[in-house]
């Protein structure tokens, strides 16, 4: 028999040592510290580059890590310099980030929340990581834009489209280049009204995660403001192969046009299967049936083969942007790699310039003095036209692209073609979207 | 109406890849007792077989064309591919276009070679172990396998089309006197069930109406007594590990165009073949082919909306909702013997 001996002085008494004993690492290291988490110390500084290595969408992350050494290159003087001739603020001079060498670690996101988390925290305790970058999904970046909140580090996220991430789970230690799923809906609508009307009955597959849950529901607002019917919305598991059972019903449900809420090789399988089952040469209410695919990458792409022709959607980038900066970039990147940039690699290049150059003109690492300088920044050149990131919820506001699957490629690169650059002004939302609210930046935190 | 018949071909097909991964797993379980969960990687592989012959068909020689340009400005460099300059552009093409279809020969030789070394290479060496330890060896062998396939061919699909011919789809409904467009299906699925049903027909056959057949049925009954009988009968279980791998690679070739190939497309079917096989009763044959049309055309029905609504993710989770009712009420399996996995 064993007694309990559970007194309101023993609990208290347990209570105080166990808080001290959780206290004290923080104790000891607040006397040494900078005042904010991984002060650099010495000649360099470290970056994290948080992508998915493993999983369905490692080819993505292979192209963001290309990415992301050519950008420490440029930041450290080396190659063409690429975006740095273009960008329009000039306070990086090639002698790393406030005259230290930029150096790197990575990690791999697995494109799975936690495994996510526990890269970028492994990043930021043992290697001494300033900033964590990167990603491939809105998922994967919410977690760890929150970790990075936690830490007291800088989050300048990857590839994410959920509305999400700058919208209810916004950090103020966060920041986000890529488009979202609203300004999709805002630059597709009026391309499909133009090309299919007015008078369409859609049919949605979505993906069953928060980045695709914002994706139909942006769709959804957008085409039934031109006037379509929604007949039906269905989610699809994540990675679910063979998409055949979803698909057969759209035949017989009055819909004319699919919108395929799907990203990766999901997309790749859900439109495979679409034209397999002769959606696209079968009439409905008297019209051409169309598929749309609202989020496209150069990547899925290739894996949708000759699928994709006529098909329209949206992008953040494309490689053939002939403006100077893209062009810069495309040079740059060509000459390394031997192919053409994808957006994914694009948001992230600029991603980490954005971020030395804010370190640069706060001559401060501290997140808080960095995170005010990427505050209301308004920029150009860097292959988007003229760019502001918002101060009130860490979103960059830039042009669109809505593109095609082009009818006849010249190389398996050239996939796409720009039907139209929707101007910043027509893909700006306010501040108080409802679908953006829900949660708010908070402040930022320096840590340590 | 023309709903249930559409998700009825649905199912079939899937029926039919379920129905041929679980018939060479329930083979290499009667033959040799182990547990193979690399079973779905030979799917992959045999995927990946179609994969790799394209490459090796459309393998390529540059050609400068001065006329084009590429993305950084300089002139095109167009691929030409060696079978063009070998046989002719139209025959060239021709071929490539039949990549899937050629494929399987192509699959056949290297599908048993990949199942005998993995037979005599490691399994054959946990024979007599528990079969915790059978199945940790092979889901650790699908993993190394699914990884050198990711090293090699990348993590995204890669997109193996069908022939020309056989593109687009078969209206049934006008065939049934619908309306067109009701009952629709893809020519290559069809052809994919029935190439199924004669690889299940050819394996029956084999076993039922060959010497070799006949010896390997008897050893599955009992092979000790086959063995007193001075029969090798472990090279003859050897050589049906090499049938079974090769079964399991024509279902992942002839699959390659429905669903474009990736590393880990063997996981997703594995364990719905293992709930096929115990559903259809462990080591049984035809219990196997049973269960795999039957479980893949049950999914089909719960993945119709009417069903989601009503009971929402029940085509999640349908085949294991099954599976525990079939096992509550046949513990054997729907055709499952007794003494099978009960010692």
């Amino acid at each position: 028999m064993s007694k309990t001996n559970f007194t309101r002085r023993g609990v208290l008494k347990t209570g105080a040592m166990t808080a001290g004993g959780l206290a004290m690492p923080t104790i000891l290291t607040a006397a040494s510290h900078t005042g904010f988490t991984n002060a650099p110390e010495g000649s360099s500084v470290t970056l994290g580059f948080n992508v998915p290595q493993t999983g369905a969408y490692a080819d993505e992350g292979a192209d963001e890590l290309r990415a992301y050494e050519l950008a420490v290159e440029h930041l450290n003087g080396g190659g063409d310099g690429g975006m740095l001739n273009t960008f329009s603020s000039k306070a990086l001079d090639g002698t790393g980030i406030l005259g230290k060498k930029v150096e790197y670690v990575t990690g791999d996101t697995q494109t799975n929340s936690d495994a996510a988390r526990a890269s970028a925290r492994s990043m930021i305790e043992k290697d001494g990581a300033i900033m964590i970058t990167g990603g491939s999904s809105s998922g994967v970046a919410i977690a760890v834009q929150g970790l990075c909140q936690d830490a007291g580090v800088i989050f300048m996220a990857g590839l994410t489209h959920s509305n999400d991430t700058t919208g209810k789970d916004k950090r103020a230690n966060g920041f986000r280049h890529f488009f979202n799923t609203e300004m999709s809906g805002r630059a597709l609508a009026p391309i499909l009204e133009a090309n299919y009307g007015a008078d369409r009955k859609a049919y949605h597959l979505t993906a069953d995660y928060t980045w695709g849950w914002s994706q139909e529901n942006s769709m959804k607002t957008y085409t039934e403001a031109l006037g379509w019917e929604t007949v039906n919305t269905v989610l699809t598991p994540v990675g679910a192969g063979d998409f055949s059972s979803y698909i057969t019903p759209v035949a017989q449900s009055g819909a004319d046009v699919l919108v395929l809420n799907h990203y990766g090789g999901d997309m790749v399988n859900s439109l495979t299967q679409a034209v397999q089952f002769g959606l696209r040469d079968m009439q409905a209410n008297g019209k051409d049936f169309t598929i749309v695919v609202p989020l496209f990458s150069r990547l899925m792409a290739r894996g949708a083969g000759e699928n994709i022709k006529g098909i329209f959607g949206s992008t953040n980038w494309h490689w053939s942007l002939q403006d100077d900066a893209s062009k810069a970039f495309v040079q740059s990147f060509g000459t390394k790699y031997g192919f053409p940039p994808s957006q994914a690699a694009h948001t992230c290049y600029v991603q980490t310039l954005l971020y030395a150059d804010a370190v640069t003109r706060a001559k401060s690492f501290n997140p808080c003095a960095v995170a005010e300088a990427l505050e209301g920044f308004e920029f150009d050149g860097m292959g988007n036209g003229p760019t502001l990131y918002r101060a009130e919820d860490h979103q960059c506001f830039k042009d669109v692209l809505v593109v095609k699957g082009k009818d006849n490629p010249t190389s398996e690169f050239d996939l796409l073609e720009i039907v139209e650059i929707t101007p910043r002004g027509t893909v700006t939302y306010p501040v108080d979207h409802p679908d953006f609210q829900g949660g708010s930046l908070g402040s930022c935190n320096p840590g340590a | 109406m023309e709903t249930l018949i559409i998700q009825l071909l649905n199912g079939l097909d899937k029926g039919s890849a379920y129905a041929l991964i679980a018939l060479g797993l329930t083979l290499i379980f009667g033959t040799l007792g182990v547990v193979n969960f690399a079973h779905g990687a030979l799917f992959m592989i045999g995927a990946f077989c179609a994969v790799t012959l394209n490459r090796i068909l459309t393998l390529s020689h540059t050609v400068i064309d001065d006329t084009q340009k590429d993305f950084l400005g300089n002139p095109l460099k167009v691929e030409v591919p060696y079978v063009n300059g070998i046989f002719g552009e139209a025959a060239g093409n021709f071929i490539i276009d039949w990549t899937v279809p050629l494929a399987i020969l192509f699959a056949i030789p290297i599908m048993v070679a990949v199942g005998v070394i993995m037979e005599r290479g490691l399994i054959r060496h946990f024979y007599k172990r528990p079969h915790a330890d059978q199945i940790l060896v092979t889901f650790g062998l699908a993993i190394v396998l699914q990884e050198i396939i990711k090293a090699f061919y990348g993590a995204n699909p890669i997109p193996t089309p069908a022939p020309d011919a056989f593109k687009g789809s078969f209206d049934f409904g006008v065939l049934l006197g619908f309306d067109p467009f009701t009952v629709i299906y893809p020519y290559w699925r069809l052809i994919y069930f029935v190439f199924s049903m004669i690889i299940i027909g050819a394996v029956f056959a084999f076993l039922q109406f060959t010497t070799f057949g006949m010896v390997v049925r008897a050893g599955m009954a009992d092979r000790e007594t086959v063995g007193l009988l001075g029969i090798n009968i472990d090279k003859r279980f050897t050589i049906m590990f090499g049938i079974a791998a090769a079964v399991a690679g024509l279902a992942g070739v002839m699959y390659a165009p429905i669903n474009s190939p990736n590393y880990h497309m063997g996981m997703d079917f594995l364990v719905l073949s293992f709930v096929v096989v115990v559903v259809g009763g462990m080591g049984s044959l035809p219990g196997a082919v049973l269960a795999g049309f039957l479980l893949g055309i049950l999914q089909s029905f719960a993945s119709m909306s009417v069903v989601i609504e009503t009971i929402p993710g029940i085509n999640q989770v349908v085949i294991y909702l099954v599976a525990i009712i079939i096992l509550l009420t046949r513990p054997r399996g729907l055709m499952g013997r007794k003494g099978v996995m009960e010692d």
